[in-house]
């Protein structure tokens, strides 16, 4: 095993190299479709930080996702708020909705947990589907691209394209902090063994709470992200498919790895983009690739490469 | 013809009606869950997709073989349950002594798999199925649908007749036995690993089964499975999977009040049974009938 310190350095080394190449990307590719994996890059990592560190499954977290797309779509449009508060309200909006869901859903463990958030996503579903601000089927469309803090021209994508890349590195950032710190060292120890956790003195439910609440937060500024980069807040956001899919996402990079997310989102919205014109298969496919990535390789592509690394290094040593 | 709170008994009783049939697909649908979860630990995702299997095997063997409903009683849920017996043999059965997670991941992959097929051959707008009982009873204070009755005392028999067949048979008594200690179990010379694949098998058949009976009544359709199945998750948090009995009546219960809402507050339907469980998870967070571990 290396030693943490070195770990960490390599992992913000391997960050700079990935944000150097999103520097240059938009040259050579075409900057929408790099924002919509940089937003469910996002969306992936803040998923991650459950799943991967805290070993909770949220199958609910459509409703943050969409909820804030929901919100900061209706801010800039019909309020005229500026796009960084639109992104700052659907934040904050995801950040509240995830105090009241984490705090009702922490009260049940590991299989019960994924149910309860899944259930929850669906009232949330239902209320989108109801309430007259969302827009009903049409969801909000035609979201205006405003300069944002009144300076810079968002109506050009490249330069939208570096607000998104900035938004993005900001979210990481947070989350790699977080799970570097004590208050990360906790939430590993709450995955590994709760019990333990409790007996040693620690206010398990309180982690998982504050978890689940930051998670929710980044997952909204993704969501809030993505509605004013394509313009549009749909159901397809809030709806039971969109929490499957960051499940799926993860799982393909790897769960608990720190780049995992960000590879399995680009390989998902890659794939999605390529076989757009396949319809109905689209979904068979994403379920044969759960069924395969299950059965096959649990670590995901990141965490398969980490457990290969490390039997390389260890038969040289 | 009298009137309670403004509501004209014609409809309350239809709804009441109505949300006991909801109920009974409730209750049948988390008692396979319940069932499976007991034995293999696993959240069977891929149980709503099996209910509309069900459905849709019935309407293939109606169309394409003729063989009409009561028929497709009886075979549907043997082929669906084959099916099920299948899955568990090729995939389930590796993941017994990973977390529980992965089960759920592998059948809501599974799930996505056979809701893609059928839409992809089917389309999603929905396929009529005959209602094989056509007519019905002109009651004092409302209208009672031959079928509708028969699903109602159907679904009540599978019901206890499950809860019998576990809590009262010889055959039960192991199946309870291997939930507690599937080691000792086997020690006794009982072969615990087919009793687990045999008890998916049956779970699966359950769901088809309600699938059969939903068929005239909701049209067949590939997202009949996916629109009910996290309601069924929402039931089966609110009664706690440790109990039939628990799962039967929570099942019932929560159509009727379900049914009760559409009367006197439509604007709830939707939600209600979420609320409930946020209430529930609030005031007994193991579930009504659980017990907190």
């Amino acid at each position: 095993m290396m030693k943490a310190g070195t770990t960490k350095n390599r992992d913000l080394q391997i960050f700079a190299g990935l944000m150097a190449l999103a520097l240059i990307a938009p040259l050579a590719i075409y900057p929408v479709f790099l924002m919509k994996v940089l937003c469910f890059a996002l969306f992936a990592l803040a998923f991650n930080l459950l799943i991967g560190y805290v070993g909770l499954l949220s199958f609910g977290h459509a409703m943050f996702f969409g909820g804030a797309a929901y919100i900061s779509g209706h801010v800039v449009k019909v309020w005229g708020w500026s796009p960084e508060m639109g992104i700052i309200a659907g934040t904050a909006c995801a950040a509240l909705l995830g105090l009241a869901a984490g705090s009702l859903a922490i009260r049940r463990q590991g299989i019960y947990f994924a149910m309860v958030t899944l259930a929850l996503a669906q009232m949330v579903f239902f209320f989108c589907l109801q309430a007259p601000f969302t827009k009903g089927e049409d969801g909000i469309q035609a979201i205006p691209r405003r300069p944002v803090l009144g300076l810079f021209d968002l109506s050009d994508d490249r330069a939208f394209y570096y607000l998104v890349l900035g938004i993005f590195a900001f979210g990481f950032l947070v989350i790699w902090r977080t799970i570097h710190s004590p208050f990360g060292q906790v939430l590993k120890a709450i995955r590994e063994n709760e019990p333990r956790a409790i007996s040693l003195g620690y206010r398990v439910d309180q982690y998982k709470l504050l978890a689940f609440v930051l998670s929710a937060a980044l997952t909204g500024m993704a969501g809030a992200t993505k509605a004013l980069v394509f313009q549009l807040a749909s159901l397809t956001d809030v709806a039971w498919q969109m929490s499957g899919e960051v499940v799926l996402m993860t799982l393909v990079g790897g769960m608990g790895t720190v780049f995992g997310p960000i590879i399995g989102a680009g390989v998902i919205i890659t794939m999605q983009n390529y076989l757009a014109g396949f319809g109905e298969w689209v979904l068979v496919i994403q379920g044969a690739i759960f069924v395969v990535v299950v059965m096959a390789f649990r670590k995901g592509i990141v965490g398969e490469i980490q457990a290969w690394w490390q039997r390389r290094s260890r038969n040289q040593a | 013809m009298f009137e309670l709170l403004g509501i004209a008994p014609q409809a309350l009783f239809g709804q009441l009606l109505l949300g006991l049939i909801n109920g009974a697909f409730y209750a049948m649908l988390s008692l396979g869950l319940a069932v499976i979860f007991g034995l293999l630990n696993v959240i069977n995702f891929t149980h709503g997709a099996q209910y509309m299997m069900g459905a849709f095997v019935a309407w293939m063997l109606l169309e394409w073989v003729g063989v009409p409903y009561w028929g497709a009683l009886v075979l549907v849920p043997i082929i669906v349950g084959a099916f099920g017996v299948l899955l568990e043999k090729v995939f389930l059965k590796r993941l017994y002594h990973l977390d529980h997670l992965y089960g759920l991941l592998l059948t809501f992959g599974l799930a996505l798999m056979i809701e893609g097929v059928f839409r992809k051959q089917f389309g999603s707008s929905g396929l009529p199925y005959a209602n094989p009982l056509p007519g019905g009873t002109r009651l004092d204070f409302m209208f009672l649908p031959n079928y509708r009755a028969w699903v109602v005392v159907a679904s009540l028999v599978i019901c206890f007749g499950t809860w019998f067949l576990i809590e009262r048979t010889k055959l039960g008594s192991y199946l309870r036995a291997a939930v507690e200690r599937p080691d000792l179990v086997q020690a006794f010379g009982i072969n615990v690993p087919r009793m687990i694949t045999l008890t998916y098998g049956f779970g699966v058949g359950l769901a088809a089964l309600a699938g059969v009976l939903a068929a005239p009544i909701y049209s067949v359709n590939p997202l009949m499975g996916s629109n009910l199945i996290i309601i069924v998750f929402a039931v089966v948090v609110i009664g706690g999977m440790g109990s039939i009995m628990g799962a039967i009546v929570t099942g019932f219960g929560l159509g009727v009040i379900e049914g009760l809402t559409k009367v006197f507050y439509p604007e709830a339907s939707n939600t209600v049974i979420f609320i409930i469980m946020a209430i529930v998870l609030m005031l007994k967070p193991a579930g009504l009938f659980g017990t907190p571990k």
